[in-house]
């Protein structure tokens, strides 16, 4: 046994050599058209735009952009199509949708390599998380497709008509799911729109939806930017809008909709308040607060992008988190060991580096492990914000990429006040041992969702969404049937 | 002095799987993965410890340790061999001049189930043989007990009969239930003097998981910022494949790193795991996976 004085004794000097998953399997075309009444049609007004490899910047493909007069066309064919889709029996659309389950299931390699290609997140993300969750989700809302009556007992469901759903570039295919799912079993008609830089894989699932079999006109995907959601939110003939993204945007959907007949279900930002007590197992804490703001670049919107450690253990949970951080791998989206894949665009790579200026200028310390990053594309170094406090605008707004502001606590009343004191309400972490502190907690936090000894884990049985300017309504679950039905 | 116990990190089960899972997603490919089973190789203890050992199958033994497998150019011999204290002369002797250390177990192994003068007796007589290393078993019984000053007192007064030899602690994780008393049982270990803890005997299942030995790693680590000392680490029985050797290494990588990334800091306790791995680096070489038959079963 010998003294080592070397301070840095933990350096990893076994480095894994590249093990890219393959992209030969996947298909895509030149150019992708709007899925609309059952078929791939040109946009009237026959304009594409690119989607772009985030981790390169390279063009993938070309994708049309609908204008009015294909959402028109897309609310047409789903109003045609509603009236015998919502007349067939809940069995007969159950048989659909598990349908598409098992083709998303069958291709779920496909699906993973062109979500990371699309969206730069990891391989290992898209691969054991995304896809996984998204044939899940078919599968359980197919599930519940016959069993409506028993969902809403004695309450008589019937489907709204045609929806409208818009879906942000975090989580496309997930999202997708999250939407189409449940507005299939409940007897819907749906318009589709993926958000403009990931709208690969909803493209992809159009083509399993139309192998599946469903009758045309019932799921119609659409492909454009604010323009062509805009144009879905104030169509008239759509009964409810469904639509996941940032609360600017969600801020415009309720006032467009207001004084409208049209239903609606909002799924906003977050600023997640993630609370390690004193009596956490702390090493597992630590992997929870990577997991929590570094999980697909933070790009989530339950993020738990706030921490909040209690000061007796910070300084060890702040050593074990800067020690743990040096450990993640960044770089290419498809390498099986990619930890931290690429910022899903130049937009948003600009917004965060806006926010870590913010956060150098109002003097904050910032830790960022060494790590070199690749030449070409949209990357951000895994980011903590030490000595923040609550009146830093890096606390207060969400920033959507790996940036963690770092903040210590006392009493439980204090972490309380904190983590309440923001405008939005959608999730929250609780690290402890003891149990009665947990459900204390899940009742004084303003959140939707509160994860003990855990974060980011997701599953369709379970409801989600947010209070306050986080939205309202809930996906999953038992919860999520409600808003795609009304009751007579 | 014992340390306080009472202050010590508490392990979440889910979490553990859940950060275990994580390093076996690790992918190791081409170079990389030649390189870690080199080192896998380099890290065993090649151990035999069986009622009907004799003379013959210990020489055999060792001669497979200095020669894994002579086809194959540039490949490590492996660490140690480990036997009984009956053995160990004729290890030593047959090892002679090879580098390779002679590791005995003692402490009324398996159970521990004797008293100090014994357990030293036994210790005594396999380092006079001329062991390089000790393998002992802490008592469970009084562990479990909750009288850890017997524990301490215990492993330390071994240790002190160890003189010059290494001393590796064997917690017997499998019957210590929890992962809260896995890392108890490590901090006793390391304050007493252990140069290595070890998870398993090999006798009791579940012998070595990755799970336990996540928790002692974290224990050396925490260890090692305290007070400056390098603790070593051996998970013992049931590793019995390169792919799960490999997914050791990366979190031995990923825990502790470089430092720890030799014999001198990890071993690997275990028999067969030896020619699994010779398999694979044949068959990096030569791109063919050839016949059990190929490498010798000493």
């Amino acid at each position: 046994m010998h003294k080592v004085k070397n301070k840095d004794v933990f350096k990893v000097s076994w480095t894994y050599d590249k093990a890219p998953e393959s992209t030969d399997h996947i298909q895509i075309k030149k150019q992708y058209d709007l899925y609309i009444d059952g078929k791939f049609t040109k946009p009237i007004k026959g304009k594409y735009f690119d989607t772009i490899n985030p981790s390169d910047n390279k063009k993938i493909t070309s994708v049309a952009e609908a204008s009015d007069k294909d959402v028109d066309k897309a609310v047409k064919a789903a109003r045609k199509a509603f009236k015998s889709w919502s007349a067939l029996t809940g069995k007969e659309r159950g048989k659909y949708i598990f349908r598409i389950a098992r083709l998303i299931q069958e291709r779920a390699r496909e699906f993973a390599v062109i979500e990371s290609l699309d969206g730069g997140k990891p391989i290992r993300e898209s691969r054991d998380i995304d896809i996984p969750l998204a044939a899940n989700h078919f599968f359980y809302y197919a599930g519940w497709a016959d069993k409506l009556t028993y969902a809403f007992p004695n309450r008589n469901p019937k489907p709204l008509g045609v929806v409208g759903q818009i879906i942000p570039w975090n989580f496309p295919l997930l999202m997708a799911s999250w939407k189409i799912a449940p507005a299939l079993a409940t007897g819907n008609t749906v318009v589709l729109k993926p958000a403009e830089t990931t709208p690969l894989t909803a493209l992809k699932l159009a083509e399993i939806i139309h192998e599946s079999g469903i009758p045309k006109g019932v799921v119609n995907i659409i492909t454009g930017a604010g323009e062509t959601g805009a144009a879905i939110v104030n169509h008239p003939d759509i009964d409810k809008i469904a639509f996941t993204g940032s609360t600017g945007v969600g801020k415009y959907i309720l006032n467009a909709t207001a004084g409208t007949h049209k239903k609606l279900t909002l799924e906003l930002g977050g600023k997640g308040a993630n609370i390690i007590f004193e009596d956490a197992a702390i090493d597992q804490a630590v992997e929870g607060i990577v997991n929590a703001i570094f999980f697909n670049q933070g790009h989530v919107c339950c993020a738990g992008s706030r921490l909040f450690v209690q000061e007796s253990v910070a300084d060890l949970v702040i050593k074990k988190l800067k020690d743990r951080m040096k450990r993640l791998i960044i770089g290419d989206p498809l390498d099986k060991n990619t930890d931290i894949g690429a910022i899903n665009s130049k937009k948003q790579l600009q917004t965060i580096e806006k926010y870590i200026k913010i956060g150098i200028n109002e003097g904050s310390e910032i830790y960022q492990p060494k790590c070199k990053l690749p030449k070409h594309g949209n990357w951000c170094a895994p980011t903590l914000f030490l000595n923040v406090s609550q009146s830093h605008r890096i606390v207060q707004e969400e920033i959507f990429g790996p940036v963690l502001t770092v903040q210590t606590f006392r009493t439980i009343d204090e972490v309380i006040e904190k983590a309440n004191n923001t405008p939005y309400g959608l999730s929250a972490g609780v690290w402890t041992d003891k149990g009665s502190k947990i459900f204390h907690l899940t009742q004084k936090l303003d959140a939707g969702i509160v994860w003990a000894n855990t974060f980011n884990k997701f599953d369709p049985t379970s409801p989600f969404g947010g209070y306050k300017e986080s939205g309202f309504g809930r996906e999953g679950g038992l919860h999520g049937l409600k808003p795609y039905v009304k009751f007579e | 002095m014992i340390p306080n116990l009472n202050n010590l990190p508490t392990y979440d089960t889910v979490g553990v799987n859940e950060r275990v899972k994580r390093f076996c997603t690790r992918s190791i490919k081409k170079s990389s993965k030649v390189e870690g089973l080199k080192l896998a190789l380099n890290m065993i203890d090649l151990t035999t410890l069986e009622g009907k050992d004799t003379k013959g199958k210990v020489q055999q033994l060792c001669y497979k340790a200095m020669h894994p497998h002579d086809t194959l150019q540039n490949i490590p011999t492996v660490a140690a061999i480990c036997v009984y204290p009956s053995h160990v002369s004729t290890a030593k002797k047959a090892l002679h001049g090879s580098g390779i250390q002679v590791a005995s177990v003692a402490t009324a192994f398996p159970s521990g189930q004797s008293n100090l003068e014994i357990k030293l007796d036994d210790t005594k007589f396999a380092v006079d043989q001329g062991a390089d290393e000790i393998d002992m078993v802490i008592s469970r019984g009084q562990f479990l007990a909750g009288d850890y000053q017997f524990v301490f007192d215990e492993i330390a007064a071994i240790k002190e009969a160890c003189g010059k030899a290494h001393l590796k602690v064997i917690l017997e994780t499998g019957e210590l239930d929890t992962l809260d008393n896995v890392r108890k049982a490590s901090e006793i270990a390391m304050y007493a003097g252990a140069d290595f803890i070890k998870t398993s005997t090999g006798k009791i299942h579940p012998a070595a998981t990755m799970q336990v030995t996540y928790v002692m790693l974290d224990a050396i680590k925490d260890f090692y910022l305290k007070t400056g000392k390098m603790i070593g680490m051996k998970p013992a029985g049931g590793i019995s494949n390169s792919k799960l050797a490999l997914h050791y290494l990366v979190m031995l990588n990923e825990v502790l790193g470089e430092k720890w990334m030799n014999k001198e800091y990890f071993r690997f306790g275990a028999s067969s795991l030896a020619n699994d791995v010779l398999m694979q680096l044949v068959k990096a070489e030569t791109g063919i996976y050839q016949s059990i038959n190929y490498f010798s079963n000493d």
